[in-house]
């Protein structure tokens, strides 16, 4: 493959790349002299700052590197590239603990409202879309973005498309968390809630999407296998169904091009049925399709199992991206929402119950004839409560899209249970237990650090969890039958302060049950740690998964 | 050739599987979002319902800022329980005007879309800068800081205007004026304040913050706050007109 005579030259991508960032460098100067807002003039600094950066490392990445790029195959294996894939790792970890931590910080003010200082960057109102967005975008992102690129190399026999897109990708990922995270504490939102993040962050964040599509169907078309993976076609359908919310909700018109402000272009109604339709998919397609497909691939890995059920996995597939596009209107019951649309959102979420138990069976009898490997392997029984935590939510789910159901939980803390529970148990742990299985694989390691660490993390993680959705269904059901709970004489028996009173202990519970989640974080930063520290190198590479017919 | 078979032209062409993606996670939400658009009965007729006043949308981009719609909803259901807390159930017509709306999700405190008028200034300004002071075992954070800075009646028309592209009807004279009538709607002595009350119905003018000197964000959020839900007459109201 090597060819020494070949004489070196910049690519387009590089040479290209490193002149759009000197022209942003440039544009991102000026806006930040003609900012009419702080914010705004900070983030465009920051950006200047980042894009001088970026072209001083694509400058110096190049005078680094051999005149041949990297080969696609070396001694006729795939020469994976997994750079990308241990800086999103990382990340994935650090905006964990962020984001946990963040949580932990917010659950206590609403058990003791002292911590929130009075001060305008540590209330509460800044600081929930900073912990809701730490965790799923910039925790559950990173997790999507890493394993997506190992898994779709890996079942596609095929490096990584690109040598700088990938990079673009899981860099340009970040500094969107970045930019989103730190408008947030200086009170730039637009409260459109897991959108919050204002148009320029949004405009950014599309041209990282739209390169991350490329990188990842590029390397699919690439492919050595004839069949595509089925965690790849959940990969996809996470992808493409995101860059098709992000669009339809975030259309706004900013004041002006040198401030941070902007106005959504829906009003009223049809803005609630827009965000709602973004915000129960972000739920369908960020923190469902694609965990699928992480649980598609790393569980049959894990359990060295094949998959229960090929035709399974094709219904599974289809009827759960057809079915969760319908379900948005549930959070929209007994509003001035129409009735026709309330009912189509109840009945299409009802109907979303079968298809997700069908993906959850999918994955559990995956494990058939490898039971046993729960009792001694922490990651695998991770991997499988995640699945089981996934069945319970996407019970409850439904459930409380009856509209009578939802009558009672609506505007309560249920939801927070129901949330955090489809949130901690399911994405958390499906999370926790890829990272225990890239980790490893991504530098080269032969095994975790300790497992006996997973096992801690795993039951102190799970200790948690049980804390926080117990006491919020208390809370939660509670507060909604005091609201609407009538004396003898027909008066309404509580006064709302009365209910806030009362949710007191259950707030105290949920907060010590995030502060176990947060421990069992830590416990797995450290062990990952080590994990790339002191680990063994793995000798052979592990061979790819073969699709099932 | 089996259904299963058939399948295979999905796993083995990327650009066959994605377009099939589209089509099927399109039809939803076409169903779902497209008819709010056009059919009549989706906003009621009601009389009433203006954009906000300069002062009360500067209010309203504090709220915005300050993330209270994550503990505040502005929508009250037509359950029994809820219309005797907080009164007529909120339309559609109330929040047509909403860039971006403001209904929430969450009600870790009261619901605010009829609060309008329901306690006085002070009790706002009190309650605002110490939860507190006023109801104990409230878990609101403090807003102190609202009274130090001051709304900006230079750039509010800007605003205004940006709000008139994507569809809230402020007429010219409005926009002209949006400085002038930001500080009026503070001010009762201000000369401005008729002119003021002819461009916006009933608008209330007052000292909101109860000090002298330019309107500040504690002026503008407690202007918003005292108007939200106080536009639309129920005594007047005619529900069957509406029935859809």
């Amino acid at each position: 493959m090597s060819q020494p005579s070949i004489s070196k030259s910049m690519t387009i991508g590089e040479s290209g790349l490193a002149v759009v960032f000197a022209v942003t460098a440039f544009l991102c100067v000026i806006a930040s002299a003609k900012a009419l807002d702080a914010p705004f003039a900070f983030h465009a600094a920051l950006s200047a700052a980042a894009s001088l950066a970026a072209v001083f490392v694509i400058i110096n990445r190049y005078l680094d590197r051999p005149a041949a790029l990297p080969p696609q195959e070396i001694n006729g294996r795939p020469n994976y590239n997994m750079g990308p894939i241990k800086f999103s790792s990382f990340m994935a970890v650090f905006w964990g603990i962020a984001g946990f931590l963040v949580g932990l910080i917010i659950a206590s003010q609403l058990a003791w409202p002292a911590l929130n200082f009075d001060l305008p960057w540590t209330s509460f109102g800044r600081l929930r879309p900073l912990h809701t967005s730490a965790v799923i975008f910039a925790f559950g992102g990173n997790v999507l973005i890493a394993t997506s690129f190992y898994v779709v190399q890996k079942s596609c026999r095929a490096r990584l498309a690109g040598e700088l897109a990938p990079w673009f990708v899981v860099v340009g990922y970040n500094f969107f968390i970045l930019i989103a995270g730190t408008g947030y504490l200086l009170g730039v939102t637009q409260s459109k809630e897991y959108a919050e993040p204002e148009w320029y962050a949004d405009l950014w964040l599309t041209i990282v999407w739209v390169v991350y599509l490329l990188v990842f169907l590029a390397t699919v078309i690439k492919r050595k296998e004839p069949h595509i993976f089925v965690a790849n076609w959940f990969y996809l359908a996470f992808i493409v169904t995101i860059a098709v919310l992000h669009l339809g909700n975030n259309p706004a018109l900013p004041v002006s091009v040198f401030g941070s402000k902007s106005y959504v272009a829906w009003g009223g109604i049809q803005d609630a049925m827009f965000q709602w339709w973004y915000g129960h998919n972000a739920v369908g397609f960020f923190l469902t399709a694609g965990f699928l497909a992480i649980m598609y691939y790393f569980i049959p890995k894990r359990a060295e199992r094949p998959i229960y059920s090929y035709r399974l996995s094709i219904i599974h597939f289809w009827a759960l991206i057809f079915l969760y596009i319908w379900a948005g209107p549930h959070h929209l019951h007994y509003t001035a929402l129409p009735d026709w649309t309330q009912t189509l959102g109840m009945t299409f979420s009802i109907m979303l119950w079968m298809p997700s138990w069908g993906g959850m069976i999918n994955g559990l009898m995956t494990l058939s004839g490898a039971w046993d490997k729960l009792r001694t392997d922490p990651v695998l029984r991770m991997l499988v409560v995640s699945v089981a935590f996934y069945g319970m939510s996407t019970f409850e789910g439904p459930m409380m899209s009856i509209k009578v159901v939802n009558s009672l939980s609506h505007y309560t803390d249920w939801t927070i249970g129901h949330v955090h529970s489809g949130a901690l148990g399911w994405v958390g742990f499906v999370s926790f237990g890829a990272l225990y299985c890239l980790v490893p694989w991504a530098w080269n390691r032969k095994e975790l650090y300790s497992l006996k660490l997973v096992n801690w993390h795993f039951w102190i993680a799970t200790l948690g969890i049980v804390l926080y959705i117990s006491a919020m269904w208390v809370s939660g059901i509670l507060q909604g039958l005091m609201w609407r709970a009538y004396t003898s004489l027909g008066f309404l028996e509580y006064s709302f302060i009365e209910t806030v009173e009362a949710m007191h202990p259950f707030y105290i519970i949920r907060a010590a049950g995030g502060a176990l989640f947060l421990i069992g974080a830590l416990i797995m930063a450290y062990n990952l740690w080590m994990t790339v520290r002191v680990g063994e190198a793995e000798v052979q590479m592990p061979v790819a998964l073969q699709p099932a017919e | 050739m089996s259904f299963w078979t058939r399948h295979q032209v999905f796993e083995k062409n990327s650009i066959i599987l994605i377009v099939g993606i589209l089509l099927v996670i399109a039809i939803g939400g076409l169903v779902e979002i497209t008819p709010l658009f056009y059919l009549k009965s989706t906003i009621e007729k009601v009389d009433g319902v203006r954009p906000y006043t300069p002062l009360e949308l500067a209010g309203r981009n504090v709220y915005v800022r300050e993330g209270c719609y994550l503990c505040h909803s502005q929508m009250i259901r037509p359950l029994r329980d809820e219309v005797e807390r907080y009164g007529h159930f909120s339309l559609a017509a109330e929040s047509m005007f909403d860039h971006p709306f403001q209904w929430g999700s969450k009600r870790t405190g009261p619901d605010l879309a009829r609060v309008g008028a329901k306690y006085s200034d002070d009790w706002h300004v009190t309650h605002l800068t110490n939860p507190r002071a006023i109801v104990p075992q409230s878990v609101m954070p403090g807003y102190p800081f609202l009274s130090q800075s001051e709304v900006d009646p230079d750039t509010i028309a800007d605003h205004m205007r940006t709000l008139r592209t994507v569809g809230v009807p402020y007429t010219d004279d409005q926009i002209a004026s949006a400085g002038a009538d930001m500080k009026a709607q503070a001010d009762p002595e201000n000369a401005g304040t008729d002119a003021f009350n002819k461009r916006y119905a009933k608008a209330v003018v007052r000292n909101f913050d109860g000090k002298a000197g330019s309107p500040t964000e504690m002026d503008a959020l407690i202007a918003y706050l005292q108007m939200l839900g106080t536009l639309v007459d129920f005594k007047i109201y005619n529900e069957k007109a509406n029935l859809r």
